[in-house]
């Protein structure tokens, strides 16, 4: 998004990101665990994050994710361990004495009100004056890309459009944290990938900080500046996304962040000389026909079938079946190929090649 | 391949008989929806419709009290009899009660009604559904007749007054003039609370539902956007709630508008609607002055509900 000629002038706008590296994090999570029941659905959680950044939180459903921000936004409470913003206790803080806004995951627009009565309920609440209410209305749907829809009902809105209002609604209170509960799942694939720029684009504009929420990786790495990846209640790496994506330290960071080529026991051993499994990505590989043999030693090279072929327009995926239990996924471009000739490789002996600076040993 | 021979084709499929009259039925919706609804709106039309206007017209016409004939010219004649002080004092006392009733029902129903909505475990709802059904399966009659028994003077209310030393509390009660009386089951405030008792389930029903309907991410969007409880209660869930609200209202309202058996039961000797309709058309035989009366719950519910539209009851829907 560029910047828009009217942007309100939020306090925190000048001041840009890096300013805040070494200072208070904006949220700490110290050893955090909720319980549901026998669920541990947040499991000893050491988490900061950052002033200014945008921090996504991602992770198969029921892994955590979710608890986490409603955690932070207040409609949990620890069962263990403490959560502090900037600097303070909030652990026990009910949700309307954190100067946090969260956008919900199904908007949670309030359907008897008008977008403007949305928009301005915080400051209703607040008490601000009907009269200096509206012009701080106006400024955030005209943020949010909405002006002149104030009148309207939610019921009236498209869902990408209560999205933005949500989001006006949310940020009119001018929180130092905004916490966004995977708030493109609804919308298109279209949609979604325009306001992921949008919402990156919005979050610089503002300068506060975005905890994000999504189970899509894809969504994650084109947004964050980093990431935790959660499973099972606990934090399995933070990181930027391309630490995420080249240096996975997990299986399963590795599977969940792209796609994950895994080879482990006697294909580790012929690689790599010792046992530790390693995964190698998918568009890091090239694909020969089997016999051009001739592979330098900077080189690795595994021989297989190809078992599957999915054409993608730009580019052509397919499976290489090393053995009866080891698979590789490989992609090319489709720079001179065209489909019939890349469907007519199924079934074929094809050599698999790659840089062995691609490897990367996973230890955990 | 015997399976593949046993499948019919497409041609023998389409022509057995029922396959051809739903096939027929599929093209044709509006049929469909006609036929479906062709009993109940008879039924509407004829029995619903055509006695509510008979009323209407009824309350038109006039008693002949020489002869006891109905006379069937039209006038105003009995509308002009409900201004009468007498009448107008039974409309006051009814209307009063009735909302009073209603209000009671409001207050005691919405906790529960929330508390079956959002915290109650499914087996809790359950057992608290058939709790609040549960009186609607035995007689009204018998349950009225049993409130004046425990209402009575020497009913169990007096004695549990009594033995919690409690006796200046009742006899404070009993001396407020209008709602007071000899006993509760004598008295204004006793038909109150059995007319409460009697109709509370009606209420919660509704509310329950229209609680329900509402998402808990509302009231957790007012709380993160700082609403401290009471203030997401006034702002956010008592509106969401109000078209349930409006609608038990409506049961309560005007099930107390049109009853004749609570005040017969428990009251003192001054008239209701109900009663004064009962004894217009059973003793007296002046149907037409029955019909008018009964026209005064009908105009006060449409009064009633066109306030509450106005008021954004209905927003919400």
């Amino acid at each position: 998004m560029t910047t828009h000629p009217s942007a309100p002038s939020l306090p925190s706008v000048e001041a840009g990101l890096g300013g805040a590296v070494g200072a208070t994090p904006a949220i700490r999570f110290r050893f955090v665990s909720r319980h549901f029941g026998e669920v541990h659905a947040v499991d000893g959680v050491d988490l900061d994050i950052l002033d200014r950044e945008f921090f996504t939180m991602l992770g198969p459903s029921g892994s955590g994710k979710t608890t986490c921000l409603r955690l932070i936004a207040g409609f949990e409470i620890p069962d263990q361990g403490s959560i502090e913003l900037f600097g303070m206790d909030v652990s026990s803080l009910p949700p309307y004495e954190r100067d946090v806004n969260t956008v919900f995951q199904d908007y949670a627009l309030f359907p008897h009100m008008t977008v403007a009565e949305n928009v301005g309920y915080g400051l209703m609440i607040r008490k601000v004056p009907k009269s200096d209410r509206k012009p701080r209305v106006d400024e955030m749907l005209e943020l949010v890309r909405l002006p002149g829809l104030g009148e309207r009902k939610p019921s009236e809105l498209s869902g990408g459009q209560r999205q933005r209002v949500a989001l006006a609604r949310a940020l009119v209170l001018q929180p130092r944290v905004l916490l966004l509960d995977e708030p493109l799942g609804a919308l298109d694939l279209k949609l979604r990938q325009e306001m992921q720029i949008e919402l990156k684009g919005l979050q610089q504009q503002v300068g506060i900080t975005f905890v994000y929420v999504t189970h899509d990786q894809e969504e994650a790495l084109a947004m964050s500046d980093r990431i935790a990846i959660f499973n099972h209640g606990k934090v399995e790496q933070v990181g930027t996304p391309a630490t995420l994506y080249e240096n996975p330290a997990t299986p399963f960071v590795a599977g969940f962040v792209g796609v994950s080529n895994i080879l482990q026991g006697e294909w580790a051993r012929r690689i790599t000389g010792d046992e530790i499994p390693v995964t190698v990505r998918p568009e890091k590989i090239t694909m020969v026909s089997a016999s051009e043999t001739t592979v330098g030693p900077d080189r690795c090279a595994v021989e297989g079938r190809v078992r599957d072929v999915v054409y993608l327009g730009m580019y052509t995926r397919y499976l290489v079946e090393l053995d009866a239990t080891t698979d590789l996924t490989v992609v090319q471009q489709n720079l001179n190929t065209r489909s019939m000739d890349v469907l007519a490789a199924r079934g074929q002996q094809v050599m698999l090649t790659w840089d062995r600076s691609h490897n990367r040993p996973l230890t955990g | 391949m015997a399976d593949i021979a046993k499948t019919r084709s497409q041609d023998e499929r389409s022509r057995t008989l029922g396959n051809r009259i739903s096939t027929f039925l599929y093209r044709r919706p509006t049929l469909v929806l006609l036929l479906l609804l062709g009993l109940p709106l008879l039924w509407l039309l004829s029995v619903y419709l055509g006695s509510l206007s008979t009323l209407i017209i009824q309350s038109f016409f006039w008693l002949d009290s020489f002869t006891g004939q109905v006379i069937q010219t039209l006038t105003l004649a009995n509308y002009i009899e409900l201004t009468h002080p007498a009448n107008i004092d039974i409309f006051v006392r009814t209307i009063l009660m009735a909302a009073a009733v209603t209000v009671a029902c409001v207050v005691l129903a919405y906790p529960l009604a929330y508390y079956m909505a959002r915290h109650a475990s499914d087996r809790m709802k359950g057992a608290l559904y058939v709790l609040v059904l549960l009186p609607l399966w035995s007689s009204y009659l018998v349950r009225v007749y049993a409130w004046r028994l425990i209402l009575a003077k020497e009913g169990i209310t007096s004695w549990i007054f009594g033995s919690l030393n409690l006796d200046w509390l009742m006899d404070g009660l009993l001396k407020i003039p209008v709602i007071g009386g000899p006993s509760l089951s004598v008295s204004f405030l006793g038909m109150w609370l059995v007319f409460v008792y009697v109709w509370l389930p009606y209420m919660i029903l509704p509310i329950e539902a229209s609680l329900e309907r509402v998402p808990g991410s509302l009231l957790e969007a007012s709380a993160d956007l700082g609403g401290r409880p009471s203030t997401t209660f006034r702002r956010v869930t008592f509106p969401l709630a109000l078209p349930g609200v409006v609608a038990g209202s409506i049961f309560t309202f005007s099930l107390t508008l049109g009853d004749f058996v609570v005040p017969y039961s428990l009251g003192n000797s001054s008239f209701f609607i109900g009663q004064a309709v009962l004894s217009l058309q059973g003793t007296a035989w002046n149907i037409p002055l029955a019909a008018a009366f009964t026209v005064i719950p009908m105009i006060v519910m449409a009064v009633y509900l066109m306030g509450a539209k106005r008021m954004g009851a209905f927003d919400a829907l």
